[in-house]
């Protein structure tokens, strides 16, 4: 299902490029180029490249219009939060990320089969208010200390951990696309009936990308809780659930590649405007509003960068 | 039971500002399929521009209410101008996230201008409180239901009795055809948003009045409970958002007062996905059957 094998040679290659990029990393804060202020910008943009990966594949090649992503990134936050104070260890964290997963799956799975019914803006409010629904619910428990939200939890995701998470949700996303499963959900997006005349059962191919998504961003929330070491359910409203779409929809619906561009605009651009007080925010709601009325379809619209299109580019060159 | 009344009033005086909010989103959607993320803030705008004329100009309620509609109607007007026509053959979650963009504009614009805290609102009208059988009514929250069951009316009648009225029926159904037969397409689309935000407005000074209280943020959650309402009455559907403001403001105090006011979001919510599994089109909407 996942099509690991049929593209092993690409993904060698990017395994390649993503170690170099490792080292990269090492070396830069090695020398002393990349300070703690830097790192922690990669590390949230990297955080954000995991969440609006998972929301891109709902969005933009499943076609089902998400807006509860924030939810799902709660559960993972809370889980490995509460696991992680009470056993202290890398493996309690570890532990935290698959419990997280698992639950957060099980919550995709109870909003995702009556509301997958949906479609379009009808969807997008219904899993918004599933989002919310979970954030109250987490705001008036015990185990999660109401709104005052959990400090102190334990640091365990350190930069490296945060970057293989990234590399690892990836491929496997990126994989699920180019497979069998993937061209099923881009059928479903293209036409629903169409799909389901060829035979295909619409619903479960909505929901494994629905759930799939979940799980990814339930690893990116136990990612945040446990680099940041606090977290509010307040971190989890609409509001966040808004900034992964911005991401998706400002590198363009359908493009994993304009996923990671527009997560690292958007994360320097945040950087960046970080001395501007009050104004940083309206500059940023400007630009966004610019953006969007002058490039409608993203900033890469549904282009990506592939190995494999450049191996056959040598080859035709070759020849 | 007089408890259960008493809720019932604060219920409908909440309410009907919800509805008058959903009004607006309820017609913009059903014109041009566009989630206007920036109606609550047109709602901020209309309680901000209350405030600086009782304040500075010391309008009363009624001058001040007009004022607000009129300035808030032209800001519609404007937005939708310069963000949302631009896009009006772009996706339309483009659109969706434009009309995000210009909320977070009005929102921290407002902040950076003029302070992000709360600030009281001025008491153009003095509160009386009537005494009805035990139930405690503010002249306030009668002035409240009265404003807004008038101008739903003459919401009412504009859509079904003018010109202009049948021009945006037509548009809402088909864009194209109605064009084909001399609907001036940006003409009415403006209309509309006038229309709406003039509503918001509205809705914006009365809350003013109702609460005391505004800042940059206010029109975030009501927003979102607006568009609720207008979902769950069938969107496109204007005695339909009416109903559903009604509803939600209702359900919202009566959570709240059998002591589940931590929940009360959450109801609104699960009574949303309810309805839209039941009836995916909401309670006032029209089935639209698929062809294929």
């Amino acid at each position: 299902m996942i099509g690991l094998k049929a593209n092993f040679k690409y993904n060698i290659c990017w395994f390649i490029i993503m170690i170099t990029g490792f080292y990269l990393m090492n070396t830069l804060i090695m020398v002393g180029l990349v300070d703690s202020f830097i790192e922690n910008m990669f590390v949230m943009i990297w955080i954000n490249i995991i969440l609006a990966t998972g929301l891109n594949l709902i969005i933009g090649f499943a076609g089902q219009f998400s807006l509860g992503h924030a939810g799902f990134m709660a559960i993972g936050a809370y889980t490995t939060a509460i696991i992680t104070q009470k056993a202290v260890s890398i493996g309690g964290f570890y532990v935290s990320f698959i419990v997280g997963m698992i639950i957060a799956v099980i919550a995709a799975l109870l909003v995702g089969i009556p509301t997958l019914r949906l479609r379009g803006d009808y969807l997008a409010i219904a899993t918004m208010g599933a989002a919310e629904i979970i954030r109250i619910i987490i705001n008036n428990m015990k185990i999660t200390n109401g709104p005052a939200g959990m400090f102190n939890i334990p640091q365990f995701a350190t930069w490296p951990i945060v970057y293989v998470m990234m590399c690892i949700t990836t491929i496997v996303t990126v994989n699920f696309i180019n497979s069998r499963g993937g061209r099923v959900i881009k059928s479903v997006r293209e036409d629903e009936i169409a799909a389901e005349a060829m035979g295909i059962n619409t619903t479960k191919w909505k929901l494994a990308a629905f759930v799939l998504g979940a799980a990814t961003a339930a690893i990116a929330g136990s990612l945040h809780a446990s680099y940041l070491q606090t977290i509010a359910p307040n971190d989890f409203g609409i509001m966040e659930s808004i900034s992964i779409l911005i991401i998706v929809v400002l590198g363009g619906v359908g493009s994993v590649t304009g996923t990671f561009v527009a997560a690292v605009v958007l994360g320097v651009l945040d950087t960046v405007l970080q001395d501007f007080g009050t104004l940083r925010m309206v500059i940023y709601a400007a630009a966004l509003i610019l953006i969007m009325v002058f490039k409608p379809s993203g900033l890469l619209g549904t282009r990506e960068i592939s190995i494999r299109r450049l191996f056959s580019y040598i080859k035709r060159r070759s020849v | 039971m007089q408890i259960f009344f008493q809720q019932v009033i604060n219920g409908l005086s909440l309410g009907s500002i919800y509805a008058l909010l959903a009004l607006g989103y309820t017609m913009v959607y059903g014109i041009i399929k566009l989630i206007n993320f920036a109606h609550g803030d047109i709602y901020m705008l209309g309680a901000f521009w209350g405030y600086y004329v009782i304040n500075v100009w010391h309008f009363n309620f009624v001058l001040a209410l007009l004022s607000a509609m009129v300035v808030c109607g032209l800001s519609g007007v404007i937005i939708e101008y310069l963000a949302y026509r631009p896009l009006r053959h772009s996706p339309r979650i483009t659109a969706l996230i434009t009309a995000i963009g210009v909320s977070f504009f009005l929102e921290n614009g407002m902040s950076y201008l003029f302070g992000s805290n709360a600030r009281d609102f001025p008491q153009a009208v003095k509160q009386v409180n009537y005494n009805i059988g035990g139930v405690r009514i503010s002249n306030i929250q009668l002035e409240i239901l009265l404003t807004s069951c008038i101008l739903m009316l003459i919401l009412q009648l504009i859509i079904k009795r003018t010109k202009m009225g049948r021009a945006m029926r037509a548009v809402s159904v088909d864009n194209a055809a109605a064009e084909l037969v001399g609907v001036d397409l940006n003409r009415t689309i403006s209309f509309t948003f006038a229309l709406g935000s003039a509503m918001a407005g509205a809705a914006g000074v009365m809350i003013g009045l109702y609460y005391n209280s505004i800042d940059p943020l206010m029109g975030l959650t009501p927003g979102i409970k607006a568009f609720v309402a207008a979902v769950v009455g069938g969107i496109g559907s204007v005695p339909g958002a009416s109903l559903g403001g009604f509803l939600i403001g209702l359900l919202e105090t009566l959570v709240q007062s059998i002591g589940l006011s931590a929940y009360k979001d959450a109801v609104v919510y699960v009574v949303l996905i309810v309805i839209l599994l039941i009836r995916p089109m909401g309670i006032f909407g029209k089935n639209v059957k698929e062809k294929v």
